[in-house]
């Protein structure tokens, strides 16, 4: 019995479930996981992870920018995600063919954009340490009285893509027969834009950037190369997700003596790790199956059949 | 503007500007913007990793961008390629987070390796950046007609029996180095809206392959130096104006070609690639 409570001390740091910050970052951490990784699967299906990462970083954008000017970083991320989007959308985010340029040139005004206003944020308040702050987030400084909201939003996100769910899924395997059997594909493709805008400026403004694109791709990615079939991949991406943020969170607690700073090894670093570990695993164990039903599989990938949805091609949607 | 101090400013944005034109024409030609954006940031990671062991940051930039960009090219084969590319990409920034928590590196070496920093650039920068920035020319030239097959015709080209993996890594290697000569002048963030807006500016106004690269080249010249004097003349980051410009360019160019489009009443067939 003391053998089990000493490693549950060791495994736990003293504090780890008392501690306020921590039961906020653990609470904010999940639903952000779990929205992420729902809302990641279709992008990572729809071939959109660059768009994923890219609003990312326009939110940091608007962060930035609502930084300058006193106002709530909250609206400003959620603002420029829902702008980025449009923009992306009207430059041609649709057609597979010009969607990589859409999103780079998008991408790359805003970043240019937030290099100026983090400039001025630099000149004005002479802390140049909000750059810092903005790109990777700390998950430890989350004021709890914004939880509310993040749930909200969270939710929101996850109702779209819940209302959207069989169109979303129709059109992004083939638009054709989406589009034969009356769904409006683009009015679904800019539904599903906006919940991604929502669950990524939530992401960003709790968790920072880098995670963002991490829990929004990651989880999704790696549950796509276990099973093929979409509600299951949902349902693999947000435990995977939710795991990987707890689990980091933990260990950032935990490394709070580690060498050589002794002041803790950062959250984005242990949960991006896991998720790229988490990936190796699945491509290896889809390799292990690849190969014994790789033949099973060529004949299942019969267009339109609920088998490809996992490979549908690179353009789809 | 243009005093002493100034003129290494010029000589090294010029050169960094031919080769984010030259890669960048491939790049968007390839769909590779995502890479194009990964590995500079990649490459951030490891020079912050380099200031930590207190070695050349040249070094850890370039070890950094090119595992990367082999990384990409090796996972990508099997995993959907964006993914993997996303995926790569946080791993990186990770490690540079944990970098950057162990160094106490100012806060503002660090806005430089993301924004740039081109002023005040020493003489050894522009031989560093000369002798990288020829080594991508050269490797572009020589490798230019199997990679534009590959680019744009990977099936004709595998058909003729060129390696279309093997030039996916060749390519991503020739980003690593474009990358590693570039990030300290222009930045990691602003290296990655080079490569995009110039050539995708250029696909609007030019058809042949010749022609569109040396338009993407031109265009990518005049970002930069607009960027520079206007940057000289503001005191804002250049970022800022590459950054913008990039994207004015590239609208500009779109709304040129679809005036023309309708003007002819006709759809100019085959462009490369990609027509609108």
């Amino acid at each position: 019995m003391s053998g089990v409570s000493a490693t549950l001390r060791a495994i736990f740091e003293p504090g780890f479930f008392s501690s306020g910050p921590v039961r906020v970052a653990v609470l904010v951490g999940g639903v952000v996981a779990l929205v992420s990784a729902v809302v990641g699967v279709f992008t990572v299906i729809r071939g959109q992870s660059f768009a994923g990462h890219s609003l990312g970083d326009l939110g940091t954008t608007g962060g930035s920018g609502a930084f300058l000017v006193g106002a709530n970083p909250l609206w400003g991320f959620v603002a420029f995600t829902v702008v980025g989007a449009a923009v992306m959308e009207l430059l041609g985010i649709r057609r597979p063919r010009g969607r990589d340029l859409a999103t780079g040139v998008v991408l790359g005004a805003g970043l240019g954009i937030a290099a100026l206003f983090l400039y001025l944020g630099t000149v004005q308040s002479n802390t140049s340490g909000a750059t810092i702050t903005i790109l990777f987030g700390s998950m430890f400084v989350i004021r709890s009285s914004l939880i509310p909201v993040f749930v909200v939003l969270g939710a929101s996100a996850l109702a779209i893509v819940g209302l959207l769910y069989r169109p979303l899924l129709l059109s992004t395997v083939s638009a054709d027969i989406a589009t034969a059997r009356g769904v409006p594909v683009r009015m679904v493709g800019i539904g599903y834009l906006l919940a991604m805008a929502i669950a990524v400026s939530l992401s960003c403004v709790t968790i920072g950037a880098v995670l963002s694109t991490a829990v929004l791709i990651g989880p999704a990615a790696s549950a796509l190369r276990l099973t093929k079939r979409p509600g299951l991949a949902i349902a693999v991406a947000a435990l995977i997700g939710v795991a990987v943020t707890w689990l980091g969170i933990l260990l950032a607690y935990d490394s709070y003596y580690w060498p050589p700073a002794r002041r803790g090894w950062p959250v984005s670093f242990f949960v991006v790790t896991l998720v790229f570990v988490v990936y190796l695993l699945a491509d290896l164990a889809s390799r292990r199956t690849g190969r014994k039903g790789a033949r099973r599989a060529q004949q299942a990938l019969a267009p339109g059949d609920d088998a490809t949805v996992g490979r549908a091609p690179r353009g789809a949607g | 503007m243009f005093s002493g101090f100034m003129v290494n400013t010029w000589i090294v944005a010029t050169m960094v500007a031919v080769v984010a034109g030259v890669v960048g024409f491939f790049t968007v030609l390839r769909r590779s913007a995502f890479v194009a954006h990964a590995v500079p940031q990649a490459g951030f990671a490891g020079a912050a990793g380099a200031a930590l062991l207190g070695i050349s940051t040249l070094v850890g930039l370039g070890a950094f961008a090119l595992l990367s960009a082999l990384g990409i090219g090796w996972l990508g084969r099997r995993g959907r390629h964006d993914a993997v590319t996303a995926l790569a990409l946080v791993l990186m920034l990770g490690l540079g987070a944990l970098f950057l928590s162990w160094s106490e590196e100012y806060a503002s070496a660090i806005f430089a390796l993301l924004f740039g920093e081109v002023l005040g650039v020493s003489s050894s920068e522009v031989v560093a950046t000369a002798a990288l920035g020829a080594v991508c020319i050269v490797a572009v030239v020589i490798l230019y007609r199997p990679l534009l097959l590959t680019s744009v015709l990977p099936e004709v080209a595998e058909a003729r029996g060129l390696r279309t993996h093997r030039m996916e890594l060749c390519f991503l290697a020739v980003v690593a180095l474009a990358t590693t000569m570039s990030v300290p002048v222009v930045g990691a963030l602003l290296m990655f809206s080079l490569m995009v807006g110039a050539p995708g500016t250029a696909r609007s106004f030019a058809v042949r392959p010749l022609q569109a690269l040396a338009a993407s080249v031109a265009i990518a010249i005049a970002i930069v130096w607009i960027a520079i004097a206007a940057s000289y003349e503001s005191d804002w980051p250049v970022g800022f104006f590459v950054g913008v410009l990039g994207a004015a360019f590239f609208v500009t160019g779109r709304a040129w070609a679809a005036w023309r489009r309708s003007r002819s009443g006709r759809v100019a067939g085959a462009r490369l690639g990609m027509a609108t």
